[in-house]
């Protein structure tokens, strides 16, 4: 409704639809070609401590029809959620396990992936897609990842990322069909990590 | 040189422009008018409107002008309009009980409060052609009845029967979301709101042959029409500014209750069971069939085993569909060159292999070699 | 209903309708859709397909995803049957040079999306294009099991058995698996997919493919999804190895010899050429200086 309409609120995609579908698309390509880093473009000033990357995705992906998960840090500026809201009219969610996408702006303490609806067998893509906003994204190390949308071999590292961040991947690709997919977005840039991703040691395959 | 023959943008533009030319017919008869299509093919215009889920009563009538008749195309074009509104949330549950009747009738019994109502109806005419309609013959006026006493004195006949226990009562509001099968994928098995929807949406063809069958044995119900009422309802809608709701105007509406016999199960007694149909304007085979098969749909949830295709929840629900049904039989008209091609090359290799067998039948490794 | 959300439409010019035609919350849902697809590659997504103003089973589905990714800088190409030119390919090109504007062309090359009707391209494709699927049945299963809840069970335990008996019941029979279209595939090791009805001469091309496959079925609602450099392999035995269709000559147009081809008949006399049924592959190598015998 007009009239609740906070003078303050940061705007949304200046231009909904080719903005939304330069996100999707960045997402898409990012989902499909896992640990490839690509450049994400977004105009948005969101309230912090929410990225404008990840505003960008939120924005171009959930609405009424998925509930949203926020992390400690968001959940404590409640400018984030009366953003997210106004924007998307997404529900925001108190627990993980009910959230279709889960907006994490302190990677590092990112709650267990099995705390995130995994889907089952029958539907494994009921599960939860997770945006992690990151400082850093880099291809030149880090854990090195084979399977679907890699050619050879792909490094994908960021920071920061939870302590257990290679047993935690290895885990989620063994439940494959299962498991939950990852975006990470950093100032200007993205890279995906879909369940399909399975982590190798880095020694026994250069990255290519 | 050989140029592959193809269709392309001129042919389909000259044979949208044929088509435009046919559907108009000789010049010299008037123009069909939307308000005449909606006056007095009101049943068409009603049965487009129930299959393609919008109640429109014009632009039914504008659908089956555009459509030269056809009722499937009709309903497609209202159905791909329908697609484009903006949605703003869904109205009360209509008060059938409240309807401001043209007709009732209940097969079940006599006499009952409220009466029976023969209203409008092709019952009991004899099927005769009138001559007189083709010259334009004007109706003489009805007999008007006296103004009915309010709606409490018609209850409806599934009411009264539930007072005594006889027929299982309708379940309770649990005010959990209702289904719909136009925004998300049926998932089955599906829940009877969704089925209802696909039901009403449904081929009328389809879901009276398939009514049809559970009467001569494929799946017997042993139904009763406890009543069919057409009439009028109220629409209530709550805006979420407004928290009561408000009166949007009335629908046509034709309601079927179906009481069929049960001998209970478990813990359940003997009691009767309902079968419902809901379609809009005047639609009686329809509510009737629905009826019907929303009975023999319920086989899984009273016990009974599912054995017929009336009582297979995944059969009916999807292959009712008018639209989803001409559509994929229909493409069967768009060139297929590539797979028959396919198909020729592995028919002609296992004939010339069937070939060489029949004439030297004493080398069975030939059909090795020849692979 | 969150009366603080607007609809979001940008008019197409002169059609009315949004850009691409869905309105942004039905192309969020299938972009949401797509991407659970890519990440389970080869699994059926159910989606909540809407009614087009196109029949179903006349590309409703590929339709539906294109209109999804669809910016305002792509290329779109749309083939029927490898063809440019065939009636329904130019319906769906001129639906969406009419509701979105975007450059359209024959080439495969110059492509960034592709909408295809039962081919894959002869020329290989890129990274960067994304070919669309039009799929009329998606489920591979569904001519051994007609049930929606038991195939579901089958894909979830990746009991694929039923098919492989299938398979093996045709050579029994006729000394060849007879499935020359649509014939499955596993994708990345896990699931048995439909690649809709192509012929099996083009299920290789799937294989290790540059560029995103993407599925879209209208009518019964799935869109799956193989990403690039996926494995793809045709279901087969040991003893009887997937293989593809071959022609005994080349076309008699452009004189290649490692493509698939339409037979055409030229008289009621037993006359027949073949020539390539990937028109713009014919063209290309035609203006190229290669000839067959017709040309």
């Amino acid at each position: 409704m007009a009239h609740t309409l906070a003078p303050q609120l940061a705007h949304g995609f200046a231009d909904p639809v080719h903005d939304g579908q330069a996100v999707f698309r960045a997402a898409m390509e990012a989902l499909s070609r896992p640990g490839r880093i690509r450049p994400l473009d977004t105009a948005l000033t969101p309230p912090a401590p929410l990225t404008p990357e990840l505003a960008a995705v939120a924005l171009a992906l959930i609405d009424a029809d998925t509930p949203v998960w926020l992390d400690a840090p968001l959940r404590a500026e409640p400018a984030v959620a009366g953003f997210l809201r106004f924007h998307t009219g997404a529900p925001i969610v108190a627990s993980p396990g009910q959230a279709a996408f889960a907006l994490i702006a302190d990677p590092a303490r990112c709650p267990a992936f099995t705390d995130f609806a995994q889907g089952t067998p029958a539907y494994p893509d009921a599960s939860a897609t997770l945006i992690l906003a990151v400082e850093t994204l880099s291809d030149a190390t880090g854990l090195a990842f084979v399977g679907p949308g890699i050619r050879g071999t792909v490094c994908l590292d960021a920071g920061p990322l939870p302590a257990d961040w290679a047993s935690r991947w290895a885990a989620n690709h063994s439940g494959f069909p299962l498991g939950v997919d990852c975006l990470l977005v950093a100032p200007g840039r993205l890279a995906g990590l879909p369940r399909s991703a399975r982590p190798v040691t880095p020694e026994a395959i250069p990255c290519t | 040189m050989y140029v592959a023959v193809k269709g392309g943008e001129a042919a389909i533009d000259n044979a949208h422009r044929l088509l435009a030319e046919i559907r108009r017919g000789d010049l010299a008869v008037p123009d069909l008018t939307v308000a005449q299509i909606r006056e007095q093919m009101r049943l068409l215009v009603d049965r487009v409107m129930t299959e393609g889920s919008l109640y429109d009563p014009d632009l039914a009538a504008l659908a089956l002008k555009q459509a030269r008749g056809d009722v499937v195309e009709a309903v497609f074009l209202v159905r791909a309009y329908r697609t484009t509104l903006p949605r703003f949330g869904a109205t009360e549950a209509l008060d059938t009980g409240a309807m401001t009747l043209a007709r009732r009738i209940s097969a079940t019994f006599k006499d009952l409060p409220g009466g029976q109502v023969l209203g409008p109806t092709f019952d009991y005419t004899h099927r005769l052609v009138d001559f007189a309609l083709a010259d334009g013959a004007v109706p003489e006026p009805a007999a008007e009845a006296e103004p009915e006493a309010d709606a409490a004195a018609c209850p409806r006949v599934t009411d009264l029967l539930g007072q005594a226990g006889l027929l299982e009562p309708s379940p309770p509001d649990d005010g959990a979301p209702v289904g719909d099968l136009t925004r998300e994928p049926v998932d089955y098995p599906a829940d009877r709101a969704v089925r209802l929807q696909g039901l009403a949406r449904g081929d009328e063809g389809f879901i009276l042959a398939l009514g049809y069958s559970t009467q001569r044995g494929y799946g017997r119900t042993h139904p009763f029409v406890g009543e069919i009422r057409v009439g009028t309802v109220e629409l209530d809608f709550t805006p979420e500014e407004l928290g009561f709701p408000v009166s949007l105007g009335t629908v046509d509406m034709t309601e079927c209750q179906m009481i069929n016999q049960f001998h209970g199960h478990g813990a359940v007694p003997p009691q009767f069971t309902r079968g419902y149909g809901l379609v809009f304007g005047q639609g009686e085979r329809k509510a009737m069939a629905m009826a019907l098969v929303d009975r023999s749909l319920r086989a899984a949830e009273l016990g009974e085993a599912v054995v017929v295709p009336a009582q297979d929840q995944e059969f009916v629900l999807a292959h009712c569909d008018s639209l989803q049904a001409t559509g994929f039989v229909e493409h069967m008209k768009l060139p297929h060159y590539v797979d028959f091609q396919a198909e020729l090359e592995l028919v002609r290799r296992l004939r010339a292999e069937h070939a060489a067998r029949t004439a030297e039948p004493d080398e069975p490794t030939l059909r090795e070699a020849a692979e | 209903m969150n009366s603080q959300v607007q609809i979001q439409v940008t008019p197409s010019p002169g059609t009315g309708y949004n850009f691409a035609y869905l309105d942004e919350g039905t192309k969020r849902m299938i972009r949401r859709a797509i991407l659970k697809a890519i990440a389970i590659p080869g699994y059926q997504v159910p989606f909540a397909a809407r009614e087009m103003p196109m029949p179903y089973g006349w590309g409703t589905g590929g339709v539906q995803v294109t209109a999804a990714i669809l910016g305002a800088s792509d290329v779109l190409k749309v083939i029927d049957q490898g063809a440019d030119d065939t009636t329904n390919a130019v319906s769906i090109r001129r639906f969406f040079t009419a509701t979105a504007g975007v450059a359209t062309t024959t080439r495969t090359a110059e492509a960034t999306v592709i909408q295809t009707r039962h081919r894959i391209p002869e020329a290989p494709l890129a990274e960067g294009q994304v070919l669309v699927y039009q799929v009329p049945i998606p489920e591979p299963l569904r001519f051994l099991e007609p049930r929606e809840t038991e195939t579901r069970q089958l894909h979830a335990l990746a009991e694929y058995g039923l098919m492989h008996v299938k398979l093996y019941e045709d050579i029994a029979r006729h000394g060849h698996i007879a499935t020359t279209y649509a014939y499955p595939v596993e994708v990345a090791g896990r699931y048995v997919m439909d690649p809709s009805p192509t012929p099996k001469f083009d299920n290789p091309k799937m294989d290790d493919c540059p560029a995103l496959q993407l599925f879209g079925a209208g009518r019964e609602k799935r869109i799956y999804a193989i990403p690039p450099y996926t494995r793809v392999r045709s279901l087969d035995f040991e003893d009887h190895p997937f293989r593809v269709q071959s022609f005994d000559r080349p076309c008699a147009l452009c004189g290649a010899g490692d493509v698939y081809l339409d037979e055409v008949v030229l008289d009621d006399a037993g006359g027949r050429m073949f020539v390539c049924s990937d028109t713009d592959h014919c063209e290309t190598r035609r203006a190229d200086g290669h000839t067959g015998e017709a040309a």
